[in-house]
């Protein structure tokens, strides 16, 4: 193989833009957590089976390492610490840990991102609907039920601020 | 390493027939990057075809649905016209990876990598799609899907040459009934362990014509010709249907993989025959 040339990468991450350079083959996932500093998001299969490294781009979510790094160059990403901060946390975010949503964390950012897309789209999902929505991040710990759980109680939250706003 | 990220299909196959070396078309990168990090492929180049917007459609024709090679399976998973007219495909998009995968995979790169297990080549073949393909000097071609798939990752695209769209006949007559079936390990992010879509064109359980795209049970993706040939221009019966699958059985060309053995894949192919032709001829015995 001829050796590596390095382009440059310019993201927006959680609203403020960042540059590298990167590799062509190298991952998004790879560049998030090694040239830019975001280890909120988790490496966890390497291929696409588990949605650890799940990050909203351009509003969807996918698999940073699913996405080479340069097919997000120009574009926004937003990772588990743009969806809320621990000053003014998403509804999602307080409903997980109040619900115990959270057991070893490693699933966490994932399932947050996935969970966001689906509240953003959708903001009263049915369960199985919430079911269909996180089916691409799996959880070896708490089985589901207290995530399905925290979901629901956020999205009943979100409802309500809307209201509460008419 | 190189990287190319071209604005226009014109460019890309400019690239593709400049014979710079090994160049990969890159375009959701659901296969090509594992390929890459599992090192079962070394391009000298990487073409990515995420920014050719313009083949990113679903165009609804009077005869035909227009996919463009870079739509994802999101797109058409979530697709009115897909559903309406080919719902086979809309039900195969909808179950194929998970939702993560699905806002990144194309139509384009499902065919072109041409797993034996693709989700949408069943359909697409039980559909009788057709492949529209460009080369580096603009010539265009019109390969019906069941010609298209050569061997397990192997196409009959030349490497000068790319997917541009999918055309899907729309079927309109109320004697056409379709059905779809995956089985799957589990429900998400499955590669299938069989899966099955017919076509058929039956008036009061007298089958004129059908079609059976499968998937998983042979080197590529395949249509069932002989089985076809079993029921066309027949009445459906309780006899012809236990033959038919026996038939299957000896048609299809499995082999035993961590998902399944090849007697299983073997078996189901008849049990899901038998699921397919009941589920569509339900309302005709009513």
């Amino acid at each position: 193989m001829s050796k590596t040339k390095l382009y440059p990468l310019k993201i927006n991450i959680n609203g403020v833009w960042k540059k590298a350079k990167v590799a062509p083959e190298e991952s998004l996932l790879k560049v998030l957590r090694e040239k830019l500093g975001h280890t909120e998001v988790k490496e966890g299969c390497g291929k696409g089976d588990c949605g650890a490294c799940a990050v909203l781009l351009n509003g969807k979510p996918v698999n940073a390492c699913l996405t080479l790094a340069l097919q997000a160059d120009q574009q926004k990403v937003v990772t588990v610490k743009g969806i809320g901060t621990p000053d003014r946390p998403h509804p999602l975010q307080e409903s997980f840990v109040k619900r115990g949503a959270i057991q070893c964390g490693f699933c966490t950012a994932g399932m947050l991102v996935s969970a966001k897309n689906l509240l953003d789209e959708n903001p009263n999902p049915s369960r199985d609907e919430i079911k269909k929505a996180i089916s691409g991040n799996l959880c070896r710990c708490t089985g589901y039920k207290k995530i399905i759980e925290a979901i629901e109680e956020a999205a009943q939250k979100i409802r309500q601020t809307i209201y509460d706003k008419r | 390493m190189e990287y190319y990220r071209p604005q226009h299909l014109k460019r890309v196959l400019q690239l593709l027939g400049g014979g710079k070396g090994k160049a990969k078309l890159i375009a959701g990168g659901t296969n090509v990057i594992p390929d890459l990090r599992g090192k079962t492929i070394q391009p000298d180049a990487l073409i990515d075809l995420s920014h050719l917007k313009s083949l990113s459609y679903i165009k609804e024709g009077n005869k035909s649905i227009r996919l463009g090679a870079l739509t994802t399976i999101a797109q058409m998973a979530s697709s009115k016209v897909i559903k309406n007219y080919a719902p086979i495909l809309s039900e195969a998009a909808q179950q194929l990876g998970n939702p993560l995968v699905r806002n990144r995979a194309t139509i384009g790169g499902n065919l072109s990598d041409a797993s034996p297990a693709a989700d949408t080549a069943p359909p697409l073949l039980a559909l009788d799609a057709r492949i529209i393909t460009e080369n580096a000097t603009n010539n265009k071609k019109a390969i019906p899907i069941d010609q298209f798939f050569k061997g397990p990752n192997q196409t009959v695209l030349k490497r000068d040459e790319m997917i541009k769209e999918i055309i899907v006949p729309k079927w309109t007559s109320p004697h056409i009934k379709t059905a779809y079936i995956k089985l799957g390990l589990r429900n998400s992010m499955s590669i299938s362990v069989i899966s099955m879509a017919l076509w058929i064109d039956v008036e009061e359980m007298f089958c004129k014509q059908i079609r059976i795209g499968l998937g998983a049970v042979a080197p590529t993706p395949i249509r069932a010709l002989k089985t076809e040939e079993m029921v066309t221009g027949k009445e459906i019966t309780p006899d012809l249907i236990e033959a038919c699958g026996s038939e299957l059985k000896k048609e299809v060309r499995p082999i035993t993989d961590i998902r399944a053995s090849a007697e299983y894949r073997r078996e189901m192919a008849s049990v899901l025959f038998k699921r397919l032709i009941e589920r569509v001829t339900f309302e005709q015995r009513e």
